[in-house]
């Protein structure tokens, strides 16, 4: 008993003295060129328009695929380590949270790490399902009701999988996309296009910059004294 | 009670049976049209309530179409419930009878395909879903030909073999066609390709990964496949191929039967429904897949199923076992002369 207790009480103190001395990659995510017209945006704002509860809820046509600031800030992006990522690295606990609000997913990209709890919350008044198609193998496809105001559902994803979909049903035009990161070293970019890389080690990495419709860069990058910064520039695919 | 093959309440029973399967079939094909399918994630509960209870101020968006789906494929399975029961009692023809107990299996059946589908999220299912119901319809359909007067004044006149032949082949050749309709609806390949007569501007289109990618830049929220697109193709493909087998097949048969018959009368109407129904799956394309064109294309798919079958149904009517023909149709099409009904002479059955 003494000993697990001291074990334990090593292994908090490793993890802290790792975590303190663990560094993080800053940087910025822009978009060059001018991105495509969302698709079907008229039609899918007729749709929530349409819609009683939705309708009164809508704040208008947003390009959801395509989230780009007045400088070309690009959110929505997802930034990882792609290579050498250090081992032993503490799995995330924390649940994220992705909220149905105002007929609409928020964030419209969530990253979590496998075995982290994606808690999917209904925060409007109106019921919604939750559909998730999973393409990867021991990712569990479901369907879900959930009331207004109902319980949060809880979803834990085994395996890595990129732009997971999530859909209601009843409410058509709703998507979100969740990317599962075997590891914990990843952020998604803000509406400002920055974004942090938490807890990197020292060491040199690939970074990769990935969106779901704008492709990926992967840059190298070296985190040195705990700080690193890399931008990033994809570029905006040409319309047809 | 006694039994008779002359009902005529129990004839507009499995009309109005009928008739509510199509607008059941209409329905269904609106609820995948609007994309509707899994907006109620249970079965056979809706929400976790009583399905006839489910408040309506919760019918919302897609739960609208999918629950009033449900309530409406329960009423459908009650009529042909009864159907069932009032056909055993009172309709004195054994393979009627046989029918209509056969149309309450497959009822059930199709409302445990449908829960099936819902509670298994398994797009297979929906599929065989949607083609058990065109199955369920043309059944109707044949049960409610053998109950009218027009079916009892079908005397063995002597349909071409051939003619037989054809149709049945037509038969195949249709469900086909709806089977891949219904895969494409359900693997949401409906506008894999967006443009028709040709297909992203050329008579096959490309789908590479850089074809791909310029593809759904045009798809924001789910990525189009190859397999789709390639899915897309042979459902257009099928109907050309269809379309041509379908006008060789009408002349032959018309000009074989004649004018007069109802094969001849029946094969022209086939052809025109066919003939409509490409027009529509071109307007489904057209349209980008609106609702209602679309939702009017399954349903029109039905009503070609179904008559297709009746159409067999009565070929081989005019031609009963007992009675053999010399009928055949010709390199050229004309209804040869001899060809009217040869019966029994040559199995040395005095006529």
């Amino acid at each position: 008993m003494k000993l697990n207790s001291i074990v334990a009480t090593g292994a908090a103190w490793a993890g802290i003295i790792a975590a303190a001395s663990a560094g993080e990659i800053t940087g910025k995510i822009t978009l060059s060129g001018t991105p495509p017209p969302e698709p079907q945006l008229e039609a899918k704002t007729q749709m929530l328009q349409a819609d009683l509860y939705c309708g009164k809820k809508s704040s208008g046509p947003q390009n959801r695929v395509f989230q780009v600031g007045a400088g070309g800030e690009l959110g929505q992006v997802v930034v990882r380590l792609v290579d050498n990522v250090p081992a032993n690295a503490s799995a995330l606990s924390e649940p994220v949270v992705l909220d149905q609000k105002n007929c609409e997913y928020i964030p419209y990209v969530t990253a979590i790490q496998t075995g982290q709890k994606l808690l999917v919350r209904n925060s409007d008044e109106a019921l919604h399902n939750v559909n998730i198609a999973p393409r990867v193998d021991g990712n569990k496809p479901s369907n879900k009701a959930q009331m207004a105001k109902a319980a949060d559902i809880e979803y834990v994803f085994p395996n890595a999988e990129d732009f997971l979909p999530l859909k209601c049903d009843v409410h058509r035009w709703m998507f979100a996309y969740v990317v599962v990161q075997p590891h914990p070293f990843f952020a998604v970019s803000a509406a400002d296009g920055s974004f942090t890389i938490k807890n990197v080690p020292d060491g040199k990495y690939k970074v990769e910059a990935l969106h779901r419709r704008g492709g990926k860069v992967v840059k190298d990058v070296e985190v040195k004294g705990g700080k690193a910064q890399v931008n990033f520039e994809l570029t905006a695919p040409a319309a047809k | 009670m006694t039994r008779s093959d002359n009902n005529p309440w129990l004839l507009r029973f499995a009309a109005f049976v009928a008739f509510n399967t199509l607008l059941l079939i209409g329905l269904g094909g609106l609820v995948t049209s609007k994309e509707a399918g899994m907006a109620v994630p249970d079965w056979p509960t809706t929400y976790g309530q009583n399905m006839f209870l489910f408040p309506p101020s919760l019918w919302q968006g897609g739960v609208l179409y999918e629950h009033t789906h449900r309530l409406f494929a329960s009423w459908v399975g009650l009529l042909t419930v009864a159907l069932g029961i009032w056909t055993h009692f009172c309709e004195s023809r054994r393979w009627i009878r046989r029918l209509a107990f056969l149309a309450i299996l497959l009822v059930i059946l199709q409302g445990v395909l449908g829960g099936m589908r819902v509670v298994l999220l398994k797009a297979q299912i929906g599929i065989i879903h949607a083609g058990l119901a065109q199955s369920f319809l043309a059944l109707l359909c044949v049960l409610t030909l053998g109950m009218t007067r027009f079916w009892r004044s079908l005397t063995p006149s002597g349909a071409p073999a051939a003619a037989r032949r054809m149709l049945v082949v037509a038969v195949a050749m249709v469900f086909l066609q709806l089977l891949i309709g219904a895969t494409m609806r359900h693997e949401h390949a409906g506008l894999a390709i967006p443009d028709f007569p040709l297909a992203y501007g050329k008579l096959w289109p490309a789908t590479d990964a850089a074809a791909l990618q310029r593809i759904n830049l045009s798809h924001p929220d789910v990525a189009v496949t190859a397999g789709q697109i390639h899915l897309h193709m042979f459902h257009r493909l099928w109907a050309v191929a269809l379309l041509f087998v379908s006008f060789w097949m009408t002349r032959r048969i018309f000009l074989a039967a004649g004018p007069r018959s109802p094969l001849g009368k029946g094969i022209l109407v086939w052809q025109g429904l066919l003939v409509l129904q490409a027009l529509l799956g071109a307007s489904t394309v057209w349209t980008g897949r609106a609702a209602d064109i679309t939702t009017l294309h399954v349903v029109v798919g039905a009503v070609c199923l179904s008559f297709t079958v009746i159409l067999t149904a009565v070929a081989f009517r005019l031609c009963q076992p007992g009675i053999s023909t010399r009928a055949s149709i010709s390199t050229s099409g004309r209804h040869q002369p001899e060809v009217a009904i040869v019966e029994a002479e040559e199995a040395g059955v005095a006529r």
